[in-house]
């Protein structure tokens, strides 16, 4: 994997996303190392993000690297109409590996072109965000040992969440079980569905979150977007639909591991927190190994 | 239909372009850039036509196109016919395909796409499909035959 770029999960074979996650294993017994010592990272974000940029400047601390970079434009010279193109080959100097989020879908293929290092896609719109898929499907191996023939619930936004697409997409490659919950209005596209028909796996989809509990290894919950809908009168239909407390896990199975990609608004309510199977601040922490895993074998180092 | 055979054996040496939508030929010459094109170039709108009832026909002297090349028309013209003419005579006659890969031309819908946000030339792989549908190299989405416009 050295020296390629990650821009879309489906850039990885599986085979490939298997070596990342085994390394991460291995980061997060001994995340404290020097790898990184003669090495400078970028992190360019044209969008805000708390838990993807700080996890990936965590990621390279840990390891000894150096950081340059921004988290909103406002200072640099992007204000100043500067194109992506210039301003990635201008960083591509200063770094060994760019990290970029920014809101203009396929800008950060685009990236990956002009750049002379390799680039990490940290979110490009609605497209893609590989790193998080290989974080979530860390966490499912964590908690259940295993990626195979799993029952995984998504619930909430399935049309609009980018990280339940190319979870899907990546999980159709372990024979997983998918049920899907949502409002009508917001249920998985069927250019997702196409790949789950092709491997000839199952999927059922539901409108009330109670009909999956019981039947669930993963539960992956997704917060409703505000800015998606144009009508307020829709989104407020919709907002409260799903909302999780600590009661409704009593009947689900004892290896059932609550997930979420956060941020959270009020789908998951704080009392789930201190239960057992609320696994999504562990899910945020996994980032970190998971990006250490993917900087050092990118920059040839594992 | 004799005046039409006349038009097209005129031609010494070239290709011809043949049962184009008489809409879309002006497309044809922009994607095939022959607006730059030094030699003589005739065209016709509006011609009959047994297959179509209405066409369009070009006629480039002196150019022999690469098969890529000719293939990027068939985005506006698929039922367009080719015909290679040597000495006024007829060499090869073969229909466009259109391309599995395709750059410039044809314009990303998704207004958010990099490409319609910094000059970059955009970069399309068909789909396989019945409908003609194209895949953005750069955001992914893939942009169908009703939303598709030209560069």
């Amino acid at each position: 994997m050295k020296g390629k770029s990650l821009i879309s999960i489906s850039d990885y074979t599986k085979d490939e996303q298997l070596r990342i996650l085994e390394l991460a294993k291995e980061f997060e017994k001994k995340p404290t190392q020097t790898l990184l010592k003669d090495y400078v990272v970028s992190t360019l974000f044209f969008e805000p993000s708390t838990r993807t940029r700080l996890s990936f400047e965590s990621a390279v601390c840990r390891l000894g690297g150096k950081i340059i970079g921004f988290s909103d434009t406002s200072s640099t010279s992007v204000k100043k109409g500067e194109s992506l193109k210039d301003t990635i080959i201008t960083v591509a100097n200063y770094s060994d590996l760019i990290v970029m989020r920014n809101p203009v879908e396929g800008s950060a293929r685009f990236a990956s072109e002009v750049s002379k290092v390799p680039v990490i896609n940290a979110g490009d719109g609605a497209n893609q965000h590989p790193t998080q898929t290989l974080l979530d499907m860390y966490t499912i191996l964590q908690t259940q040992n295993t990626l195979d023939d799993l029952h995984i619930a998504f619930v909430g936004d399935l049309k609009y969440g980018r990280t339940v697409h190319s979870l899907v997409i990546a999980l159709c490659n372990f024979n997983c079980t998918f049920h899907f919950v949502s409002p009508v209005e917001l249920k998985l596209p069927s250019a997702v569905k196409i790949h789950i028909k092709e491997k000839n796996l199952t999927y059922h989809q539901y409108t009330e979150i109670n009909d999956v509990l019981p039947l669930v290894d993963i539960l992956y919950m997704t917060r409703i977007q505000k800015e998606r809908f144009s009508d307020p009168i829709e989104y407020e239909k919709v907002k409260n639909l799903y909302n999780l407390n600590k009661a409704m896990l009593v009947n689900t199975k004892d290896n059932m591991k609550v997930m979420h990609p956060m941020p959270r608004v009020n789908e998951i309510d704080i009392d789930v927190d201190d239960s057992p199977k609320a696994h999504y601040f562990q899910q945020a922490l996994n980032g970190v190994y998971v990006r250490q895993a993917l900087i050092t074998s990118i920059l040839g180092l594992k | 239909m004799i005046k039409k055979e006349l038009i097209v054996s005129a031609l010494e040496n070239g290709t011809v372009i043949d049962h184009i939508p008489s809409k879309n030929v002006f497309q044809v010459i922009k994607i095939l850039n022959l607006e730059n094109y030094a030699n003589q170039i005739l065209f016709g709108i509006n011609l009959k036509s047994k297959k179509f009832g209405n066409k369009g026909i070009i006629k480039v002297h002196n150019k022999f196109f690469k098969k890529e090349e000719m293939n990027k028309i068939a985005l506006v013209a698929p039922s367009a016919t080719l015909i290679i003419i040597k000495d006024f005579k007829i060499i090869e006659k073969t229909q466009v395909q259109i391309p599995e890969y395709i750059e410039g031309i044809v314009k990303c819908f998704n207004p958010n796409c990099i490409t319609n946000v910094e000059k970059v030339v955009t970069k399309f792989n068909l789909v396989p499909d019945e409908e003609l549908k194209l895949r953005c190299h750069y955001c992914e989405k893939i942009t169908v035959k009703k939303n598709m416009s030209f560069l």
